[in-house]
């Protein structure tokens, strides 16, 4: 099941900035909720995200229990040379989501 | 926390009394918006940029639930309906409709479950389900634009008839009516929200109440608790006749499916 | 209107209860419940990440509306005014807020590759409070900006 939108320009010039974006589905549990019986929902959230260009890492972001169901998070980066931008997500169970988007840099 | 409700409760309380209760008089044609022309700058981008609409996550996992084989037959919606881009074109946007088998109107998410137990000899999907959201929503998206069209159908007669009673009828501990506030006092302020007309222009939608995708009947079931009033389950043909009339009620507005809400 | 229906908590209590019951185990979203954190809980955070060094205001543009409609999803964005270049970039960017639960927010790291040093997020707030954000340089300055937020609750307050 697609878990991961990415918005990345296919096409940029070299030393363009460009902007990506990122969405994943995740409810980010905080850990303050409570179910109808007034028990605690347990903390889950993705803490940890993770982006690289051709295997450098470009950004990187501690997420807490702020930030909203459904991370969305966009961040700039220079084209410096073709290739793929690896994403990859990390929550409190140490499981990790992770996607790819190529481009080409003139 | 208790207290924190209770306070505004009871701010809310002044406010409601203070709403104009007049006869309902429907809102003119000419006079209809959708709530999206109220809501934030930031909300508006949310909804109009795919790439930060939670909704479309779900609307992908539709498209790979579309032409996934299911089912004792094994057979995947695609299979018969082919590209949902074409073959679904202004289907949610004449939804409610009447269903000759059971006599009686069904919504979006109950034909799909129809088509599941007819066609693909598969168990009914959960109201609100991940399954049975993304595949509304994956439909509901191929009427993204299309002008909203209930069928001229002279047997959903009584049952559009039924969804306006419930719409005028006053109920619950506060003894409100959805015409009270959406007919009456829409683009007023209650306790700093904006009283929108209630036009199910993007269902199903995320909601940021929510922090998740749901269904129109979803909110409804909401707006019927937040009336205080009792709340029919899921499936109550209480809702189907509801939807129905607001349908109506909207009839030619856009459809912006899947849409964000505050 | 009789003050009958408002005046026992636990009558509410139980009206919650009965709503739940039917609910296809959906929790309600509890809003404005009781924050835990502190302007003091703040500053112990930030001084946790970022040392006890001076933070000037200036150079960073927080960008969060005054007034929000729902306080489970807020669009922030942060833009700091730097060249970005090996010699003069910024490194780190922290938001921190005051009343939540819990003080952090999100810590951003970039470097010069980032061309901008601007990122944008949604987020969390659970009542009207201050956001913060603090950009740490390259040459080891801080520079922040504050936003006072207003967050409403809304107005159907709803039981699934």
């Amino acid at each position: 099941m697609a878990r991961t939108l990415i918005n990345v320009p296919p096409k940029a010039k070299r030393g363009q900035v460009v902007e990506i974006k990122t969405l994943i589905s995740h409810v980010m549990e905080t850990g303050y909720r409570r179910n109808e019986t007034g028990v605690a929902i347990p903390r889950d959230i993705i803490n940890l995200f993770v982006c690289t260009y051709n295997g450098t890492e470009i950004f990187r972001a501690d997420l807490h229990q702020a930030i909203a169901a459904n991370p969305f998070i966009t961040f700039f980066t220079t084209a410096t040379e073709s290739g793929t931008l690896e994403f990859k997500w990390t929550d409190d169970n140490g499981q990790v989501e992770t996607a790819s988007a190529k481009i080409t840099v003139e | 926390m208790t207290h924190v409700r209770l306070a505004g409760f009871v701010a809310v309380l002044p406010l409601i009394c203070a709403l104009v209760p007049s006869l309902a008089t429907e809102i003119a044609p000419e006079n209809r918006r959708s709530a999206y022309a109220d809501m934030s700058r930031e909300t508006k981008a949310m909804q109009d940029d795919d790439t930060a609409n939670p909704a479309m996550l779900s609307v992908l996992d539709g498209e790979v639930l579309w032409s996934r084989k299911t089912g004792a037959a094994d057979r995947s919606c695609a299979d018969c309906h082919g590209d949902a881009t074409q073959s679904m074109k202004g289907v949610a946007a004449r939804y409610p409709a009447f269903d000759a088998k059971s006599g009686k109107p069904v919504d979006l998410e109950e034909r799909i479950n129809l088509e599941r137990a007819e066609h693909q000899k598969a168990p009914p999907l959960r109201f609100e389900s991940d399954e049975l959201l993304a595949l509304s929503a994956y439909v509901a998206r191929q009427s993204r634009g299309e002008p909203i069209a209930p069928p001229n159908d002279e047997r959903l007669a009584p049952f559009i008839a039924a969804g306006r009673a419930i719409f005028d009828k006053r109920q619950g501990q506060l003894n409100l009516s959805c015409a009270l506030c959406h007919d009456d006092n829409w683009g007023k302020r209650l306790a700093g929200n904006i009283v929108p007309q209630g036009h199910p222009t993007g269902y199903p939608l995320y909601r940021l109440e929510w922090q998740s995708l749901g269904s129109l009947q979803r909110r409804l079931r909401n707006c019927i608790s937040g009336m205080r009033a009792d709340v029919p389950d899921y499936g109550a043909p209480e809702y189907v006749n509801l939807e129905l009339f607001l349908m109506q009620r909207a009839r030619g507005m856009t459809m912006e499916s899947p849409a964000v809400r505050p | 209107m009789t003050d009958k229906s408002y005046s026992h908590p636990t009558r509410r209590a139980v009206l919650v209860g009965a709503a739940g019951a039917g609910a296809f185990g959906v929790a309600p979203f509890l809003t404005l419940r009781r924050a835990e954190a502190t302007p003091e809980t703040m500053k112990a955070a930030i001084h946790r990440l970022i040392g006890e060094s001076p933070v000037k205001k200036g150079k960073v543009t927080l960008d969060i509306p005054p007034l929000v409609e729902n306080g489970n999803t807020i669009a922030m964005s942060v833009a700091v005014d730097s060249p970005m270049t090996e010699a003069n970039h910024v490194k780190a960017i922290h938001v921190f807020n005051e009343k939540n639960p819990q003080p952090d927010i999100i810590s951003v790291h970039l470097g010069p590759r980032a061309g901008k040093a601007t990122f944008s997020t949604r987020i969390r707030l659970a009542d009207s409070q201050s956001v913060v954000a603090i950009a740490e340089m390259s040459d080891g300055t801080l520079w922040s900006d504050t936003v006072e937020v207003i967050v409403t609750i809304a107005a159907c307050l709803e039981y699934n």
